[in-house]
Order: C-alpha cells, then sequence, then structure tokens
C-alpha cells in the first residue's frame, strides 16, 4: 500500500461511457422502445381510428372486467396478505418455514400451469366438476374461476412486502399496547396499521399491476367469452390473431397507460415512505433529550 | 375497516348470483375459432330478426373465439357452449369422442355440416418475382415457403395434406412419392409459424419468404391489415377443400332447454341471408347460386376434399401428424 491513493472511480472515461452506453441502450431498446410502439401502432390509423376502438362495447367491457378482477381481488390480498405477515412476524411457531415457502409457491408455479390446476380441480372433468355441473354453479369459463387463479396469483406480493416490515418493527410496540389496556382490535389499529400502511399500500400497488395483467392463468379458465369473460390482456391478444392491429394495440395501450398510472402511484407511496422514515429518525434526538 | 370487508363480501356474494342468474336466460354461447368474428357479428344480428320472427322471442347471442383446439378443450373442460362453429373437423371430432356432440355430427347438417368453405391458396410479393404458379414450383430450390406449424395448426395441416394431394395426382403417383414431395416442399420452409397469424406476421411485416400458404378467406384480413397493392394471391392448378363444421352441444342444449334456437341458429347458416353473409366475409357459400353472384370473389379452382382423397380426418391425422406420422418420419430425414 505505498503506492499512491487511487481514486475509485478512475476507470479510463471510455470504459465510462461505454458502460453507462450499455445500460441506457438496453433501457432504451427493452423498456422505453416497446413502450413507444404501443402507443405508435395504436395511433398509426389516427385518433380517430383509436376512440372507435377503445369505444367498442367489446373492449369497454374488457377494460370493466379487468377493474372488477382486481377490485375483488385486493381486498382478499389484503386481509390474507396482513394476517399472514403478522403470524410470521410477530410469532414463532412450529411449520413458520414451511408457510412462507407456500406464501411463495405462486411466483415458482408458471401461470399457465396455475390455469390448468384449476382446471383439473373445477372444470367438467375435474374433482368438483361433477358436483358443480349438478348444482348449477359456474366456476371455471365464469368470473368467478378468473378472480380464482387472479387471486391465486397475486397473493404472494402483500405478504411479501410486509413480512420484512413487521419483522423489522418488532413486537415491542403491540406488547406496550396490550399492556395498556388495549383490545386486540385497538391495537391492531391504533399500533400495528400505522406501522405498515406505506409498505401495505406498496404491496396492494404491486398486486393490482399484475392482477390486471395476468394473461397465461386467467387465458386458461377464461373461456373467451366476449363482452363477458374476456379479459384486458386477452382481448389483446385475440384483436391481435383478428388482423385488428389498431384495436389490439388501442387496448394494449389502455394497458400501458394503467400500468403507467400504477407506477405512478408506487413512486408516491415510496416517497411519502421516505420522508416517514425520515421524519421518525429526525423525531428521535428530540424525544431524548 | 370490519364494515368495510363485510360490505365488500355482499357485493361479492351479489355480483356471483347475479353472473349464475345472468346464465339462466334464453342465451345461446357460439364457441367458435378466431378468425370468425366478423363473419358471426354480421350473422348473429340477422339471426336474432328470424328468430323474433319465427318464436316472438328475443335471444341473447353470445361469442367466443380463440385458437380453435383451444377452444374444443375448453368445450370438454365445462365451457357451456350451445353450438361450436370450428374450421377444422379434427376438432369436431374430438367433441365427439368425448361424448358432448353426436358421433355422426357431420349428417345432422347438410354438406357435411359444414356450411361455407375455402381453400389454400398462395400469396406471393408484388409482381409475383419468382414466378410462383403451383404447388410444384414451390418445391424449386431456393423458393422459401412460409406455413404454420403443420403438427399443431389447422392451416398448417390444410397446407400439408394440399400439397400431398396434388403430388398423388400427378401421373405415376403413390404415396411414396407423393411423401417425397411434400419433404422437398418443407425443406423450403426455414422456420414454422406457431399460428396462422404468425405466418403472415412473418412473411408481410419481416419480410422472410417468397410465398405464404393461407386460407383463401384470410388473403382478405390480411389486405386489410396491410393493403392491397403490398401481395398479389395465386391460385394453384388443384388445392384443398376447406370445411368449417358446425354441432350442437348436445349435453348443453338440453340442460339449458336451448335445443330448437341452436338448431334454428345453424340452421338459418345455409339460409339466403346466411349463405350471402358468408360471401360477403370471403367464404364460398354452398348455395350454388350465390356463389355465382360473387364469382369475382371467387375464381373457380379445382379442389379435393379430404374425405375422397384421405378417407376422412380420422384416418389423416393418425397417419400424417401423430408421433410417428408421415411429418415426423420427413422431419427426422431432414
Amino acid at each position: 500500500m505505498n503506492g499512491r491513493l487511487r481514486r475509485v472511480n478512475a476507470e479510463p472515461r471510455w470504459l465510462r461511457a461505454l458502460l453507462l452506453g450499455v445500460g441506457l441502450g438496453f433501457l432504451f431498446f427493452f423498456l422505453a422502445l416497446p413502450l413507444l410502439a404501443v402507443f405508435v401502432e395504436a395511433f398509426a390509423a389516427g385518433w380517430t381510428a383509436y376512440a372507435g376502438a377503445l369505444n367498442d362495447p367489446e373492449t369497454r367491457s374488457a377494460i370493466g372486467l379487468t377493474l372488477l378482477v382486481a377490485l375483488f381481488v385486493l381486498p382478499f390480498n389484503v386481509v390474507f396478505g396482513v394476517a399472514a405477515a403478522w403470524a410470521i412476524a410477530k410469532f414463532d411457531f412450529r411449520g413458520k418455514s414451511l408457510l412462507i415457502t407456500l406464501i411463495d409457491l405462486p411466483f415458482a408455479v408458471s401461470p399457465v400451469v396455475v390455469g390448468l390446476v384449476f382446471l383439473l380441480i373445477f372444470g367438467a372433468q375435474g374433482l368438483f366438476g361433477p358436483w358443480l355441473a349438478a348444482h348449477d354453479i359456474k366456476v371455471v369459463f365464469a368470473l368467478p374461476g378468473i378472480i380464482i387463479v387472479t387471486l391465486f396469483i397475486t397473493s404472494p406480493f402483500v405478504a411479501r412486502e410486509l413480512i420484512p416490515l413487521m419483522q423489522a418493527q418488532g413486537k415491542e410496540e403491540e406488547e406496550a399496547a396490550l399492556s395498556l389496556g388495549a383490545s386486540a382490535w385497538q391495537m391492531f389499529r391504533r399500533v400495528t396499521l400505522p406501522n405498515i400502511k406505506w409498505g401495505l399500500l406498496y404491496g396492494v400497488i404491486l398486486a393490482n399491476a399484475r392482477a390486471m395483467g395476468e394473461f397465461g392463468a386467467v387465458s386458461v379458465v377464461s373461456g373467451h367469452i366476449r363482452g363477458e369473460t374476456n379479459t384486458l390482456p386477452l382481448h389483446v391478444e385475440i384483436l391481435y390473431n383478428e388482423y385488428n392491429a389498431v384495436g389490439a394495440f388501442a387496448s394494449a395501450s389502455v394497458l400501458a397507460l394503467l400500468a403507467l398510472v400504477t407506477l405512478l402511484a408506487k413512486t408516491v407511496v415510496e416517497w411519502r415512505m421516505r420522508r416517514e422514515n425520515s421524519m421518525l429518525l429526525a423525531d428521535l434526538p428530540a424525544e431524548e433529550s | 375497516m370490519l364494515r368495510v370487508i363485510h360490505q365488500l363480501f355482499l357485493v361479492l356474494t351479489l355480483t356471483f348470483s347475479v353472473t349464475l342468474a345472468f346464465a339462466e336466460g334464453s342465451s345461446l354461447l357460439n364457441v367458435s375459432y378466431d378468425v370468425a368474428r366478423d363473419f358471426y357479428k354480421d350473422y348473429n344480428p340477422m339471426f336474432q330478426k328470424h328468430w323474433k320472427a319465427l318464436s316472438g322471442e328475443s335471444i341473447e347471442l353470445k361469442q367466443s373465439h380463440a385458437g380453435s383446439s383451444k377452444q374444443v378443450r375448453a368445450v370438454a373442460d365445462g365451457l357451456e357452449a350451445d353450438v361450436v362453429t370450428m374450421n377444422q373437423a379434427s376438432d369436431v371430432d374430438f367433441l365427439a369422442e368425448k361424448g358432448l356432440v353426436a358421433r355422426d355430427y357431420a349428417k345432422k347438417f347438410p354438406n357435411n355440416a359444414s356450411p361455407y368453405t375455402s381453400t389454400m391458396v398462395f400469396i406471393v410479393r408484388k409482381g409475383n418475382p419468382k414466378g410462383l404458379r403451383d404447388w410444384s414450383d414451390l418445391v424449386k430450390p431456393g423458393v422459401q415457403v412460409i406455413l404454420p406449424h403443420p403438427k399443431n395448426t389447422g392451416n398448417g395441416r390444410y397446407t400439408y395434406l394440399a400439397a400431398w394431394g396434388y403430388a398423388l395426382g400427378q401421373a405415376g403417383a403413390n404415396d411414396r412419392t407423393a411423401q417425397d414431395f411434400v419433404g422437398r416442399l418443407l425443406k423450403n420452409v426455414p422456420l414454422f409459424a406457431a399460428g396462422g397469424r404468425d405466418a403472415t406476421t412473418t412473411f408481410m411485416q419481416r419480410k422472410i419468404g417468397d410465398v405464404l400458404i393461407s386460407f383463401e378467406s384470410e388473403a382478405e384480413l390480411i389486405a386489410r391489415e396491410f393493403g392491397k397493392g403490398e401481395f398479389e394471391v395465386v391460385y394453384p392448378s388443384l388445392s384443398i377443400l376447406t370445411e368449417f363444421p358446425v354441432a350442437i352441444i348436445d349435453k348443453v342444449v338440453d340442460k339449458k332447454g336451448t335445443r330448437k334456437a341452436a338448431q334454428a341458429y345453424l340452421d338459418f347458416l345455409w339460409s339466403p341471408v346466411g349463405q350471402e353473409n358468408a360471401a360477403q366475409n370471403y367464404l364460398r357459400p354452398r348455395n350454388q347460386e350465390i356463389l355465382k353472384k360473387y364469382v369475382a370473389q371467387f375464381p373457380p379452382i379445382k379442389t379435393f376434399s379430404v374425405d375422397e382423397v384421405f378417407g376422412g380426418w380420422a384416418k389423416a391425422y393418425p397417419t400424417h401428424f401423430r408421433d410417428g406420422g408421415t411429418f415426423d418420419q420427413i422431419y427426422q430425414q431432414k
């Protein structure tokens, strides 16, 4: 170490430029360009064609169905995610690591396989198929089936987001609340929920993005009934296969816009989370003095 | 928070019961292949009018479109179709095997239960630079042919059998020379597309290949998207008659009590109104008078059916496309 100290970022200029160029080039070609292409194709035949494509009753119904599915799936995700994260972060029990693995299962299984599994359970030739048919209950190829597979696919997001957060927060605050005489519900509402609200929201946003964009699993159980069980991602594929490029890309642009709104919401939430954390830190010394 | 969850559950159960109630009403679900949408979008209002006049009732018609093999699988798994309108007999045969449609479904309606037909044609680049006129031109060295995979797509299978049938039609031909001919054709295929739409994209957008083999009816769809000036349609001297079989799903119509409406829905396809609609959607009508009226759109072409040359799909499918069939034999040699 008797040599002169080198600056850490002293790589030659050309190397820095190259690495930066590769990074930015990748971002441009694989993220920005495809997104741009969606809008270019959507408006290829002009604004009126675009508006006409979106005004098609089947497209409107697909947008409505996609939003409806997300609306049903998210509350379940909140309840399930909070309960699972709560159990895992605040308690020790046998089979805890098994539970964590189970929560990750939907991430590991291919969506098409998820769809097929639910067909095997609820389909006409499946486990409960004959019973369901006898009682005239439709699960697959109807709204319930779409909701069930979407729920399965999106279930890990909230829990995965909350577990590390709740583990880091520990259980002292909850214990204090309980020892001061709070009921379980009071403790949850006044102590736990405020602590996790931004993390929860973040998980919900991620789950929402996936719920609206899910293709593979929904494609298997949807039945593709126009105006009834055709979600927006499925609608895009079908329009494209029908040589209706403007319609397909117009629908895709709606999906892209939904994704952009989701991203925006995510950024706002992240910003609020950071601000809250730094405020918390700033408060600490003041309290001590 | 609890109240919110409670309300959400209420909404949820309500929606489910609404879905169920909705399914009970007087409606028909037509499960069909992917490019049939334009046809049925025009046809359904015509039938609704016809049905109103016939029975005094109004009827709701629902459509489901996707790849045809996927569609029949969904029907077998419980998608409650009253009728299926497909682009290949082997798909309806699958439903017959599962006991969902009558074994003799092809005899329940005229013309092999296929209300309209089409045929496989060549789509070549503007001006036909390679001068491709017939199947024999496609096996010449240096010609690139684009088609979807014969083992798992309808277009691909029809193309394969069309070339086989053409080779059988030559003097002194037998199954061995036909297999050789098809083998030479497949050698000219640079890549198999995953489906009809994929093949079109490969040919029209990526500009790969000298000739795309497609349904006559699909050439019009291609023109709509890419413009008529981009390509030419070439009719070979002989091609295959592609049939579009329709069938009633017995189990569903008996349960829903919609047999009469389903029968009328499919019967009406053979009415002059239905036949005219086929012609307007570039599908060859069975009605000879209407076919004559649209002769400019449908140049006469000599065709053979799968039944005539191959003894039906039930025989052609295992011989050529199952594992170990002629396609696999050719492809392993390649």
